[in-house]
């Protein structure tokens, strides 16, 4: 515990001193990016120690502020969450110092380290706390810190609404979790965790909706997910592989220590979870699939993972709601190690499409292609992180999705609710398995593959060795978590047990044994096939003759890059046939005449909900809003004014 | 001891689904008033093929290369844990069958990232049909084992397949039947057949499968071409098994039961293929949408029994 | 015998599905013909025992009525009418088939709710009720008057079912009634749909909203 206490120090000491140097963006860098590997080392073994052990520590420090604690713990469940945070912020440091160098003396980057370090700070502090003023002010403090990296580059409009979309999210999120915890201490002085009182079913019941709405809002699930896509692909990437791989996790986190709190679970929380989880996985798979840029289909992708983890915790409530412990036990484990598989290869695809950002200046699928050739390295990394995604084995995706399969099947075979839940989560699984398969072949393909599409792909560089090394790294820990995955039972079902109730750990340590050692024993017999399967290919033609010979394109002899199957066209069978859904905007050509002259297409993917339902919403407040115009007049003796009499009619009230 | 059975049966599918096409080809050929190619013809390719240098596009990369070798072994792992003739292989466990969908959807990727790296735009086309129908199949395909994990009480494939027996069929034969459809379907869709796919059609504009694997060549074609004999005698396997209940407990009388039941199989492919004509290609999702209707039906079936 | 019977009450909802997907007036036509005959067949197979000789009899009439002279009225009507031979769905075929299916789904729990009897064979209910619904969505997604004949008679043949749920040994005298309803309607549908299509070259029932007064303003200039 004292560990991890040290390394929020060493990474809010980090921070200042970046901000001290920030007129020397190189000692800035540095300042910046050895705290934060530092500290990742100290956190990462506190957090190993205490999966290893399974064991809980809290520490109290004496604090004097009303309704505070200093009281920090360190679970399982928390440290289950706080490994991919230090792995991914060590990484994504080391892979910052090399993505930030081009930005020097154009960018404060100064400021950059100390809103990253902080941000990280931030984070282990609201996985840790066991109070709720603290964790509040950790949420807020990570808030702040995301929003300003979120506006690094606030000269583009598109950053600075992003900006405003995630400050908006934010504060609502906020209120909503500081009245959930308002409902939730009510009768305990300090708001320690640990002297909550389990609240009565109606009570406990707006307590779950405050804190799914508060904790939604950060973890992005459809419909609360608006401001995501707009603000990871705004951050600098490194950033966007932080925000996407951990911190939108804190609304996961943060949702399972409040059911803890609720007591008796009731049926209908696990249906919502579930129906929101369902929705977001489908719907993120395939928003992610209509989007044009790299960082947004990461983005939405980002939506899907959220919701597959949303519909297994879900999936496991209703499980529990019928005494199906081992079905819950295996969902419940299943949405812990998606969590933890997910901040790896999203991570991952981040500095992929980071790369692609730095080398080739642009990340718009439509002008991109053939990177491969340009950076062969980045584009094996970012096709394995893909692979990951789309949860295709030897990869990590594959693991945690196994699992809550594995739990939907326990269900299909049981009551007719559970079997209707394990339908419904496997189904909204497969469905998004499929969707978010095609988007992630035509991201790879557009990219990566074919022709090159545009001079600046064509010129395209290559990332710098720091940058290379944290891909690599993530990469190689994706292949390792499937092909080891017996090597995560005691830290998962520990972790269960921890955020779930003792019931569902015992039962985790029955279920999950089983699928571990088979997933990879699948891994490694397919990955022995494969490499039986290539040295035999090699044996037959080992120097192959590359001929300098174009592709055969059904014979026609003058192909040029503009020919090839683009994102858009790529989707397009698709994303017509859910057009109801995705209502994309475009203009197509109309051919009127035998021999047609230029003509010219395009496509744009809406921000469906954001436009249907949030912009009408924002719209018709500000209207509300200018209705009360007349109480600003701008003079503070009329500000003091009403100051005095808000205090007046209290006292009066009071009276 | 019991390693040799499994691995006979491994082997014997290694060796037999090459046939499969053959008897296809023959049965449309029979169809069709014409001799037809011999039933061997598949193996005189393969071995073709594989003498044959391969040649490569100045367009591609590593990833064409990868494509078949990592497709091809996806399929030879995914046939390493299929029942054959109702008895499990080397790898049987829980959920086994979510390992094999997503087996199939890696040689998918692989096979589609190939394609898409010839920079092709006939290539482009069949990769972006491919993932389009694969996302109206997979959920048909889930549904349809979900419905016979439902009627089982089984969640492996070796367990469903060991209690699926004649006396289910007379109890259950409605939602059995419907998911054997549903099966039937996804086979013709997934391994690009009729009405969904024309391996013989002469113009690649209308290819899905086919068209995708334009620019292989040598043994990365026959490595191509292979992966997908062995596919269809995956699916074929798992039809085989649904319809074939009986388990006479002998194991070489059920072996040749199973053997005559996936030559069935492929002789219905071959009819099928023969009597209906090639569905547009705007229609193929409604047909895989059948599917799905049909496994859904069985799943409501089988929950309100 | 029973799983026969379930056979064919699957049998009947996959005709429910093939109608709500089927692109073809005339398949249209046999398809309900076929739903009537074997909708027909099922009160010999649901009762106990071997069938009453009243019921055979009752069978056949129903079975000739639906298998024979509706598809012949029909067929007629449509002939003579020359319109085009598709449907013209207003939905597309993903939409109708979700539809029909999300139909089933809740038929199968209504079926579960409803206090009725107990009946001898699985699905009886489920499939009525799925049945009835499929009539109404080609009354009300179809654009073709002829297709509203047809959407009469399939909901026809679900109350049948349904019947038979409710009075397995003799479902002859309600069942009679409505037949009779229908027998009627179909005949003055197709002497109508003849006429209107003389009238007015097509029947397509959305023209005949021109017939409304409101609109006649406008085509009087």
């Amino acid at each position: 515990m004292l560990l991890v206490l040290l390394s929020i120090i060493l990474l809010l000491a980090s921070s200042a001193l970046a901000l001290f140097f920030s007129r020397e963006p190189s000692r800035a860098q540095d300042a910046g990016a050895y705290g934060a590997v530092a500290a990742s080392a100290l956190g990462l073994w506190a957090a190993v120690r205490t999966l290893a052990a399974g064991s809980a520590e809290t520490l109290s420090l004496p604090w004097s502020v009303p309704l505070g604690s200093l009281s920090f713990c360190l679970d399982p469940l928390s440290a289950l969450f706080l490994v991919p945070v230090f792995l991914l912020t060590g990484l994504a440091a080391v892979y910052g110092v090399g993505y930030l160098r081009s930005y020097a003396g154009s960018k404060p980057l100064g400021l950059a380290w100390a809103a990253f370090n902080t941000l990280t700070a931030a984070m282990v502090l609201v996985f840790t706390a066991a109070n709720a003023v603290l964790f509040l002010l950790g949420w807020e403090l990570m808030a702040a810190a995301s929003f300003l990296l979120v506006l690094f580059e606030h000269d583009k409009a598109q950053s600075r609404k992003a900006g405003f979309i995630y400050l908006a999210a934010g504060g609502a999120g906020a209120l909503l979790l500081m009245a959930a915890f308002a409902l939730l201490g009510a009768g305990s002085p300090l708001l320690d965790f640990a002297s909550f009182r389990t609240p009565s079913g109606t009570a406990a019941s707006a307590i779950f909706l405050l804190a799914l709405g508060g904790f939604g809002l950060k973890a992005g699930f459809i419909p609360l997910h608006v401001w995501l896509p707009e603000a990871h692909p705004a951050a600098p990437s490194h950033v966007s592989a932080v925000m996407s791989g951990v911190m939108i996790k804190t609304g996961i986190y943060g949702l399972i220590r409040v059911l803890v709190f609720l007591g008796p679970w009731q049926e209908w929380w696990g249906w919502t979870l579930l129906a929101a989880g369902c929705v977001s996985c489908v719907l993120g798979a395939l928003f992610a699939l209509a989007q044009h840029e790299l960082k947004r289909v990461l983005a939405y992708s980002s939506i899907e993972n959220i919701g597959i983890i949303l519909a297994a915790v879900g999936l496991g409530m209703v499980g529990a709601a019928h005494n199906a412990d081992r079905l819950a036990a295996l969902a419940f484990a299943g949405a812990l190690l998606h969590v933890f598989n997910h901040s790896l290869f999203k991570g991952l695809l981040f500095m992929g499409a980071g790369a692609v950002l730095h080398g080739a200046g642009t990340a718009e699928l439509d002008a991109l292609g053939g990177l491969a050739k340009k950076m062969p390295r980045t584009a094996l990394l970012f096709i394995a992180g893909a692979a990951s995604a789309c949860a295709l084995p030897p990869f990590n995706g594959f693991a945690g999705e196994f699992l809550v399969y594995l739990g939907a099947f326990k269900g299909i075979s049981s009551y007719p609710a559970v079997a209707l839940a394990g339908v419904l989560a496997g189904l909204s699984l497969a469905v998004a398995g499929a969707l978010a398969a095609a988007a992630f072949a035509r991201a790879a393909g557009a990219a990566f593959l074919g022709e090159p599409r545009t001079e600046r792909a064509a010129a395209a560089h290559p990332p710098d060795g720091l940058m290379l090394f944290s891909m690599y790294a993530l990469g190689a820990l994706c292949l390792a978590v499937c092909a080891a995955a017996p090597l995560l039972l005691v830290p998962l079902v520990s972790a269960v047990g921890a955020g779930f109730g003792g019931g569902f750990g015992a039962a985790a340590a029955l279920e999950v044994p089983g699928p571990l050692v088979y997933i990879s024993a699948g891994a490694l017999l397919l990955a022995a096939v494969a490499a039986i399967a290539a040295v035999k290919r090699r044996s037959m033609f080992p120097a192959a003759r590359t001929a300098d010979v174009p592709t055969w394109d059904c014979g026609y002899a003058a192909p040029t890059a503009r020919m090839q199957y683009g994102a858009s066209s790529f989707a397009q069978p698709l994303t017509d046939f859910f057009q109801p859904v995705l209502r994309k905007l475009g203009q197509y050509p109309v051919i009127a005449e035998y021999f047609p002259g230029k003509a010219s297409f395009s496509t744009e993917a809406q921000a469906v909900v954001y436009n249907a339902v949030y912009a009408p919403a924002a719209a018709r407040i500000r209207d509300l809003a200018y209705r009360f115009s007349w109480l600003q007049h701008g003079r503070l003796q009329i500000y003091i004014m009403y100051i005095v009499v808000t205090l007046l009619g209290l006292l009066l009230w009071k009276l | 001891m019991e390693i040799v059975k499994p691995l006979t049966q491994y082997l014997a599918a290694l060796l037999l689904a090459p046939l499969l096409p053959g008897i296809i080809n023959r049965v449309k050929a029979f169809f069709a008033g014409r001799r037809g190619q011999p039933v061997l013809q598949l193996y005189y390719d393969l071995y073709k093929l594989l003498q044959k240098a391969p040649v490569y596009s100045r367009t591609t990369t590593w990833v064409f290369r990868a494509g078949p070798v990592i497709g091809l072994a996806a399929i030879l792992t995914s046939l390493a844990v299929l029942p054959f003739a109702g008895r499990p292989s080397f790898l049987a466990f829980d959920g086994d069958f979510i390992f094999l969908l997503y087996l199939l959807g890696l040689a998918r990727f692989a096979t589609v990232l190939a394609a898409l790296d010839t920079g092709s735009a006939f290539e482009g086309m069949g990769a972006s049909r491919e993932m389009q129908f694969a996302v109206f199949a997979e959920p048909a395909f889930f549904l349809g084992l979900a419905a016979l994990a439902r009627v089982t009480g089984q969640t492996s494939l070796a367990g469903m397949f060991g209690v699926l027996t004649g006396d289910l069929w007379r109890t259950a034969a409605p939602v059995l039947a419907l998911l054997t459809a549903s099966f039937f379907i996804v086979l013709l869709a997934e391994n690009s057949r009729v009405p969904a796919d024309d391996p013989n059609t002469h113009l690649e504009l209308t290819m899905i499968h086919e068209v995708m694997v334009l620019d292989h060549s040598g043994p990365e074609l026959a490595y191509i071409l292979y992966g997908a004999a062995l596919k269809l005698w995956f699916f074929g396997a798992l039809i085989a098994c649904m319809v074939l209940p009986r388990h006479s407990g002998s194991w070489a009388g059920d072996t040749g039961l199973f053997l005559l039941a996936m030559a069935g199989v492929a002789a219905a492919v071959g009819v099928v293929e023969s009597v209906i004509a090639r569905l547009r290609l705007i229609k193929v999702p409604y047909m895989l949408i059948t599917a799905f209707a049909f496994s859904t039906l069985a799943l409501i079936f089988q929950m309100g029994r | 015998m029973h799983t026969f019977a379930e056979l064919i009450i699957v049998f009947v909802i996959l005709l429910d599905l093939a109608l709500a997907v089927t692109g073809s007036l005339s398949s249209c036509i046999r398809l309900v013909a076929v739903q009537g005959v074997v909708a027909g067949i099922l009160p010999l197979l649901a009762g106990s025992g071997t069938p009453h000789a009243r019921t055979a009899a009752f069978a056949a009439f129903i079975i000739l009525l639906k298998g024979v002279v509706f598809p012949w009225l029909l067929t007629r009507a449509r002939d003579r009418s020359g319109a085009r031979k598709d449907v013209e769905p207003l939905i597309t075929y993903p939409a109708s088939i979700m539809l029909c299916l999300g139909a089933f789904i809740a038929s199968s729990w209504l079926g579960s709710r409803l206090p009725l009897p107990e009946t001898n064979v699985a699905w009886i209910v489920p499939a009525s009720l799925a049945t009835i619904f499929t009539g109404f969505l080609l009354i009300t997604t179809r654009s073709k008057a002829i297709t509203q004949v047809l959407g009469y008679l399939v909901i026809e043949n679900g109350i049948y079912i349904f019947g038979l749920a409710l009075f397995v040994e003799q479902p002859l005298m309600v069942e009679l009634a409505i037949l009779l309803d229908v027998f009627v309607a179909v005949f003055v549908m197709g002497i109508a749909i003849f006429h209107i299509s003389r009238e007015f070259d097509h029947i397509d029932t959305a023209e005949l909203s021109e017939l409304s007064d409101w609109r006649r303003g406008e085509y009087g200039k």
